[in-house]
């Protein structure tokens, strides 16, 4: 997927401008928030269980090798195999030639973010296989052309009855008078056609919430059932992951879990939460008869022992976008790559650079109300601030800002100096604005007076006017 | 956390209805000005300076102070971040508190400067020690010099906004209602009243279209309240909200919480004009 995240500004102004993106993203805004407010004032232990999850992921990052090393060979035991993959275009390649292998012609899949991060659609269809998402929000973007905007909720950016017009458009078969209305109805839409792709799929690709390294099981976490249709329908079942996603035992799991489902859409636990551990094995009644798990780093083993390292605790709830401001305004479309909002500011100049990436760090005002509902208490404002560090020491920022910040930074470190120039300042200023009280327009300015007013200077600096009553005293 | 448990315990102490004894009898206080305090409006400083002095303390301003250092710390230039921490340290650390009427310059010298010096063997102590009794103006009032019933009277309904800093990283909230309410004031909050209202320093400038879209949706809020009052403890979120209210024809009087209760409304509110005053009278 091409980025456009440097054009963040450009990519903000058309998502503010977008009359249907914006009516979508009221929903975002009430209810993902009063949900999880609910859930968690209901669970008097929940920043505890907040520090409890935070602690497991810290153990287990300062331990990942003997993790997923552990994880490995509890996965081979059950008859699976572990791939490993550095990069996007290695595990995409390990994919293909498993899809290779059984001559797939349809493949099916669960949502999966890492998907979109290896861009695994398009190599898949370039090779000749049918890809269908699975999941509704999935599939509905499919349908459309596009690429999820929310990390929990894909197609969040799109309202009800743009819904519908594109089912009309596609479900060409269906009778031209069928009930569109309801959620409920597009929802039985969308599973009658998704059945038949189930039940005639090769491959089935999932992607996972946790890999448990205790007893090399993979678990997804979902709401409509579909991703056990995906992974126990198909001949093979491919997991693909990224190597964070380990957790040591099934009992750290449960703890994590009982935050997670709360935080992401306010349920005390998700509808499905759905475990296996490789194929089928004699004397079941159904599973995949291959079982492979794609662990891909992608740049996160870089992270460990980086300022970041914080970041690969991220259970992927969508917490934080969902409080964010800034990703209310704009919608997750205008970070234009695969993670938006907070975490994804933070993790796209991991994982793509800060040259590309830096833009989203630095669109952020450090409200610091995604750090207050994470529920691994990761501090992302600070982690933000890092990658504005790394942008200034290699002078990424613009000239225009490294000026205005050298030339204000010489006076703060010389008061004397200081408090002659502000003195000048609100005198000028103050004169400037006459009896008005603020300014419609100032030199310099115009980043704040293009929207709103700038309020004037009464006259005299506080240093100016404390000088006098000391010396009156 | 162990400075976020702290702050949460005295909330909770302060909840449990258990008011601190009081400042010590001739405590001396910093007044640690802020920027655009200085700059824009001084009389904020002189309301915080009553504010103390009605409690006993004797104010001193040194003139070594400039700015917290914000601008340079959340534009990624550390060095100059740390001088001015230094600079400010050296400045105030003989007081024995130090009050800050804005909860981001005091989440900045509390929160930020032992983050910021934790690697300066010679720093580090000294950052910890100013942080510790550096405080923001009215959690100071609540917290520490244990105020509970405020002197001042104000008839009008106001609403308040959280400003982030103060509510995230010291726990301001439920401080300035008390006092507010005390002073005999009618709050009618807002919606959203803890949501950003877009200013964010530097942001407001680099990223003006995203600021004006939370500031727009900040404006509505206030205007349904029907307050006739704006409060907040931030002079950066004040100028925000009262330049877009102005721009947007909103007639709200905007001010900062310190001049409620020191009772010190002469002046015309922010970005009102003395026109403004004449017209009312």
């Amino acid at each position: 997927m091409q980025i456009t995240s440097p054009a963040f500004k450009a990519n903000a102004r058309q998502a503010m401008a977008d009359a249907d993106l914006q009516r979508a993203l009221g929903n975002v805004e009430r209810g993902f928030i009063e949900k999880r407010a609910k859930a968690v004032a209901k669970m008097p232990e929940f920043e505890e269980l907040r520090d409890s999850a935070r602690d497991i992921k810290n153990h287990t990052l300062a331990y990942l090798d003997l993790y997923l090393e552990a994880y490995e060979t509890r996965v081979t035991e059950a008859g699976g195999k572990v791939h490993w993959a550095a990069d996007a275009a290695e595990a995409r390649n390990i994919i293909l030639d498993i899809c290779k292998s059984v001559e797939a012609r349809r493949v099916t899949k669960g949502k999966s973010m890492i998907s979109e991060e290896i861009e695994l659609n398009p190599a898949l269809e370039a090779a000749g296989h049918e890809v269908v998402e699975t999941d509704l929000g999935e599939y509905i973007i499919q349908l459309r052309g596009e690429h999820p905007s929310h990390i929990i909720a894909p197609a969040v950016h799109v309202n009800k009855d743009q819904v519908e017009a594109d089912f009309r458009r596609v479900h060409t078969n269906l009778p031209a008078d069928r009930n569109l209305d309801e959620p409920e109805t597009l929802l039985a839409e969308a599973r009658g056609i998704l059945r038949e792709k189930f039940l005639s799929a090769d491959v089935g690709i999932t992607g996972a919430n946790f890999l448990v390294a205790e007893t090399g099981t993979s678990i997804i976490v979902t709401n409509e059932g579909n991703g056990d249709l995906t992974q126990i329908l198909p001949r093979i079942h491919v997991v693909i992951a990224s190597l964070e996603k380990i957790v040591p035992t099934l009992e750290d799991v449960s703890q994590i879990l009982r935050v997670l489902a709360r935080s992401a859409t306010g349920q005390e636990f998700s509808v499905y939460t759905t475990l296996s551990t490789g194929p089928k094995h004699p004397g079941d009644p159904d599973g995949p008869e291959e079982y492979h798990v794609v662990l891909l780093d992608n740049g996160r083993s870089a992270m460990l022992g980086s300022e970041f390292e914080e970041m690969l605790r991220c259970i992927r709830c969508g917490a934080c976008m969902n409080h964010c401001p800034v990703y209310h305004a704009v919608g997750g479309h205008a970070y234009g790559w695969v993670y938006p909002g907070p975490m994804g500011s933070v993790l796209t100049p991991s994982l793509v650079g800060v040259d590309k990436g830096g833009q989203l760090p630095n669109a952020s005002t450090f409200c610091g109300r995604c750090e207050s509902v994470c529920p691994m208490r990761i501090p992302l404002p600070k982690m933000m601030r890092h990658w504005r560090e790394r942008e200034f020491e290699r002078h990424l920022s613009p000239a225009t800002v490294r000026w205005g910040l050298g030339a204000w930074a010489f006076a703060a470190k010389r008061p004397r100096l200081y408090q002659f120039v502000t003195g000048l300042a609100a005198r000028g200023m103050a004169l400037a604005a006459r009896n008005k009280g603020r300014f419609g327009w100032l030199p310099l300015a115009g980043g704040w007076t293009k929207y709103r007013d700038l309020p004037a200077p009464q006259g005299q600096t506080f240093q100016q006017m404390w000088a006098k009553r000391s010396r009156r005293a | 956390m162990a400075k976020r448990k702290t702050v949460a315990a005295a909330i909770s102490a302060a909840d449990a209805g258990e008011a601190p004894a009081g400042l010590e009898a001739g405590a001396s206080v910093g007044l640690f000005v802020t920027c655009l305090v200085d700059l824009f409006r001084p009389s904020v400083g002189f309301a915080a300076v009553k504010l103390v002095e009605d409690q006993g303390g004797q104010v001193g301003v040194p003139k070594g102070q400039t700015c917290c250092g914000q601008p340079a710390f959340n534009s990624g230039d550390r060095a100059t971040a740390r001088e001015i921490a230094k600079q400010v340290i050296a400045a105030f650390e003989a007081y024995d508190h130090v009050v800050v009427p804005s909860g981001s310059c005091g989440g900045m010298i509390k929160t930020h400067y032992p983050e910021l010096l934790a690697d300066d063997p010679q720093w580090a102590p000294r950052a910890d020690a100013l942080s510790a009794k550096t405080h923001e103006l009215v959690s100071f009032l609540y917290d520490v010099a244990g105020v509970r019933d405020c002197q001042a009277r104000f008839d009008g309904t106001v609403t308040y906004h959280d400003s982030c800093s103060g509510l995230r990283e010291l726990g301001i909230k439920r401080q300035p209602r008390h006092l507010l309410e005390s002073a005999g004031v009618n709050i009618a909050e807002m919606k959203d009243s803890e949501v950003c209202c877009g200013f964010g320093g530097t942001f407001c400038v680099k990223y003006p279209d995203l600021s004006n879209a939370m500031v727009s949706k900040k404006a509505a809020n206030i205007a349904a309240t029907g307050a006739g009052t704006l409060l907040a403890g931030d002079m950066g979120c004040l100028m925000n909200m009262a330049g877009k209210l102005k721009r947007e024809g909103i007639d709200i009087e905007v001010r900062h919480i310190a001049e409620i209760l020191a009772g010190m409304t002469d002046e015309p509110a922010i970005a009102g004009s003395p026109d403004d005053h004449e017209r009312d009278l």
